[in-house]
């Protein structure tokens, strides 16, 4: 149990999956204008990421290495994740409305995230079993989402202020993310 | 012959993938803690790009428009694995250094942006040049980008103490918020270049923003351009 704990915090906090390994930047940076979708892209890569942990967690563990297959990995998962996010948008659609509503504009922008693939492969890089695999992704997207979420609160309050002209736009958001990157620095002697 | 010099000179400059396009900005920014982590991370890209430009320019008719997408990625893929199993047997140390960034080479949209923009319409040969230009444009940023972080960060460039005694090195530049100030910099010195050129009345559209501007709005042909307008039309539906 303190071992799934540590691994939670760990992902979502100390080694955050935006600002310190740079992973899912994109939508990090082009999703966060208002705090109502950064929400919604947050939900949905939580969604997303649990999923295609488990579900790789469960190839690699009975298929891939039974079949002695472990060096196609970055193969293997990129190809079951791009599935995984197309039959989860079918399924939504057909099957739970509301959610597709909420969650399925959000759904093909996560297809390619670098954050899914680089969930599941630093799961097979730290051995981790599938319960272990399940909390690590589900604990890095609920990191992913806190950054995103914080990034789009400030950005709106700093719509109205007034900014050097080539600093306005993108690098006065990198600059608020290196910021909040030194404030989650902080959390690296909480392990 | 003069076309394959052309590529070279359009990916080494005119559309540096990332000073001038700013795409594949998750490695920039992850790997440049160094030059040396910066260089040879650019040459592993652009070994990939170039041997996977030229294998989707040799299947550009074979393979059918409606799956091409997950087809280059299989393609990427497959030589993103051969490179990762070559480092890990030959440059070891190298191998742990970039780590899950060298897999990650897959989901780089440099590289499904010059398969589906250029390999997939062009001969082989030009696409070759394509990569190579392309990649090596991408390794001297890095190169680049790496060099300025190490130089303030640790007072070094390619492991050599350059910086006199009494220099304090400002380490944060090596660790992850300098990364982001790095490109922040970076960022407003191409607005600034953009913003001055304009005046001029130059054409400035090449300078992009990459992925950095807007997901909803992505124009990158890397990125199923289809799919992210569908979503955008949605969205704006639902405010309205």
């Amino acid at each position: 149990m303190t071992n799934l704990i540590i691994i939670a915090l760990g992902a979502a906090l100390v080694n955050n999956v935006v600002l310190s390994q740079f992973l899912g930047l994109c939508p990090f940076l082009g999703v966060s204008k208002k705090v109502k979708t950064a929400a919604g892209m947050g939900s949905a890569v939580i969604f997303v990421i649990t999923l295609a942990s488990f579900v790789t967690a469960i190839i690699y563990k009975y298929l891939m290495l039974p079949l002695d297959v472990a060096y196609l990995k970055t193969i293997i998962f990129i190809l079951v994740i791009a599935a995984l996010v197309q039959f989860v948008e079918m399924f939504l659609k057909k099957y739970m409305p509301p959610l597709y509503e909420s969650l399925g504009v959000y759904l093909p922008l996560i297809t390619t995230n670098c954050a899914v693939l680089g969930v599941a492969l630093t799961n097979v890089q730290k051995s981790y079993g599938i319960l272990e695999s399940v909390v690590s992704g589900f604990a890095t997207a609920i990191g992913f989402t806190i950054s995103i979420v914080i990034l789009a609160g400030i950005r709106e309050k700093m719509e109205y202020n007034d900014i050097p002209k080539p600093f306005q736009g993108m690098p006065i958001v990198l600059v608020t993310a290196g910021l909040m990157a030194i404030a989650f620095c902080g959390f690296s002697g909480l392990l | 012959m003069n076309k394959c010099i052309e590529r070279l000179y359009n990916g080494i400059l005119k559309e540096n993938p990332t000073f001038v396009l700013m795409l594949g900005m998750c490695p920039t920014l992850a790997v440049t803690t160094s030059a040396l982590n910066g260089l040879f991370m650019g040459l592993t890209t652009m070994v990939v790009l170039a041997l996977s430009n030229a294998f989707i320019s040799l299947l550009r008719n074979i393979i059918p428009a409606k799956v091409r997408i997950p087809a280059f990625i299989v393609i990427i893929a497959s030589f993103v694995t051969m490179m990762e199993l070559l480092l890990e047997g030959f440059l070891p140390s190298l191998y742990d250094t970039l780590g899950i960034y060298i897999p990650l080479i897959v989901v780089n949209c440099i590289i499904l942006g010059r398969a589906e923009s250029y390999a997939s319409k062009n001969p082989v040969l030009p696409s070759v040049f394509d990569g190579i230009g392309m990649g090596f444009g991408f390794a001297v940023a890095l190169t680049m980008i790496g060099a300025v972080r190490e130089l303030l960060g640790a007072g070094d460039i390619f492991g050599f103490h350059i910086m006199p005694d009494g220099f304090v090195p400002v380490s944060i530049f090596i660790m992850a918020p300098g990364a982001f100030f790095v490109l922040a910099l970076l960022t407003a010195i191409q607005n600034q270049v953009k913003i001055s050129g304009e005046k001029k009345g130059k054409d400035m559209s090449k300078i992009g923003s990459g992925c950095s501007e807007d997901c909803m709005n992505c124009s990158e042909s890397g990125c199923s351009s289809r799919k992210f307008y569908d979503a955008d039309a949605k969205e704006n539906g639902e405010v309205e």
